[in-house]
């Protein structure tokens, strides 16, 4: 679902990225751990093209991002995101959040639109919230309804940057809750975390980022129990 | 002292004032009006990425914020149709100093509010698949106008007393009556006194109904 050759990535001389190649397949829930600093967050951004690529090739969805004729706005339609900062749009309520993208991008009708958006707060439990403002929802709450924006475009996958990096240690939980529901319902996700427990109990693979490179990949026991790499052990030890 | 002036005598000029205050209003609302059309327009012309547009928007503004009122008024009025060979009316000149000038204000308050929108926005924006242009409108520009209003505000209040430097291209305004009142009558207290009122007046209703908006506008 996404093939990723070869990439690279540099902010002016410095090059962030330095040739990673991965690729994930649909339903897979890959989580990205490392330093920070060490292109995680780069890496994901890069996926939908919110970073442009120096080179080598993403290729998500059958669809080349570095060929100048995709259509880079159809092919963000199938990737949903969720920030670090959540990035709601704080002068538009709860439910208009969600309505907005289907509405002016898939072109569904005012009650189409809300219908969807209903449900999708109905399925992280915040259905009571939707007349409200970003502003007077909690971190956690806001995190979700983020959640919810992203999966009323229906995406064929999610990316997550770092998403309860933000959040009070007791708001964590109910996020990770959703993302586990999404990753059993089979939704493709990348999820770039600090959160050992969730890439360990939801992760079907674990890529370790260093300095712009994926040092060690594999599934969350071989890598949490037996990883291969200095480098990993090193960092595992610092943060477990 | 206070006894040596006839401030009942004023009420006599009132008429001749109001005249003032109608061309002083008339030319502020529409120069304003056109001022903020334009300042919209030369404003995203700065956050654009394409250089020609940006590069025009910054002459604009750059040659206006760098030259005085006074200079630009004189130049329409004067100096220009000597090189269109085409002559304007004062009013009509007056209109398009305050537009001008203005606008190119205003452009910067437009560019200064869209860039103060984290950057987050347009992101989650454009990772929903939302264009780049569809962003702006129901995202960014929303968020901006209201960061707005207040400076947006301060450019009115000063435009409308840009207004008076007018009188010197004939333009038949408050400040251009009340001289043409006082230097034929010798009541240069009791006229430039009101006159002062007149602009205050204005200046604070102004005030008073930007704050309304302001507090409407503050939903969360």
């Amino acid at each position: 679902m996404i093939k990723v050759n070869d990439l690279h990535k540099q902010f002016g001389d410095n090059e962030v990225l330095k040739g990673i190649d991965c690729h994930i397949q649909p339903t897979e829930v890959v989580c990205v751990i490392g330093p920070s600093g060490s292109g995680k967050s780069t890496f994901l951004r890069c996926l939908n093209m919110l970073e442009s690529i120096t080179s080598g090739e993403v290729v998500v969805d059958g669809k080349n991002l570095t060929d100048p004729k995709t259509n880079i706005n159809s092919v963000r339609t199938e990737i949903g995101m969720v920030f670090q900062q959540f990035n709601l749009f704080p002068h538009k309520n709860v439910i208009e959040n969600i309505m907005l993208a289907p509405q002016k991008v898939r072109k569904l009708t005012t009650e189409a639109a809300r219908d969807r958006g209903m449900k999708l707060l109905e399925k992280v439990g915040l259905s009571e919230k939707a007349e409200q403002y970003p502003g007077q929802l909690s971190g956690g709450q806001q995190q979700r309804v983020a959640i919810a924006r992203a999966l009323a475009m229906e995406p064929k996958m999610m990316l997550f940057d770092e998403p309860t990096s933000a959040l009070d240690p007791e708001l964590v939980g109910e996020v990770l809750e959703v993302m586990k529901q999404l990753a059993t319902e089979g939704m493709t996700m990348v999820v770039v975390t600090h959160e050992m427990g969730f890439a360990r109990e939801v992760g079907d693979r674990v890529l370790f980022m260093d300095d712009g490179v994926i040092v060690e990949e594999g599934n969350p026991d071989q890598l949490f129990n037996n990883p291969q790499s200095e480098r990993t052990k090193e960092f595992l030890n610092k943060i477990l | 002292m206070v006894g040596r002036f006839n401030w009942a005598g004023v009420i006599d000029f009132l008429p001749q004032l109001g005249t003032g205050l109608y061309y002083t209003l008339l030319i502020s609302i529409v120069g304003l009006l056109i001022g903020f059309i334009l300042g919209g327009i030369f404003g995203l012309g700065r956050v654009s990425k394409n250089k020609i547009v940006y590069g025009i928007s910054s002459v604009y503004i750059e040659v206006i914020r760098g030259t005085p009122v006074l200079v630009q008024a004189i130049w329409i009025f004067f100096a220009l149709p000597l090189i269109t060979g085409y002559n304007m009316d004062s009013v009509t000149a007056g209109i398009v100093v305050i537009a001008l000038n203005s606008g190119a204000y205003i452009a910067e308050i437009v560019r200064g509010s869209v860039q103060s929108i984290e950057k987050g926005q347009m992101e989650a924006g454009r990772s929903l698949g939302l264009n780049h242009g569809q962003t702006m409108r129901y995202i960014i520009w929303p968020q901006a106008f209201k960061r707005m209003i207040p400076p947006l505000g301060n450019q009115f209040i000063i435009s409308i007393k840009d207004t008076s430097l007018l009188s010197v291209i004939l333009v038949p305004e408050l400040m251009f009556q009340g001289r043409l009142i006082a230097s034929n009558h010798f009541n240069a207290v009791e006229i430039y006194t009101t006159v002062a009122v007149f602009y205050l007046a204005i200046t604070l209703s102004l005030s008073f109904v930007l704050r309304i908006i302001e507090r409407r506008l503050d939903i969360k």
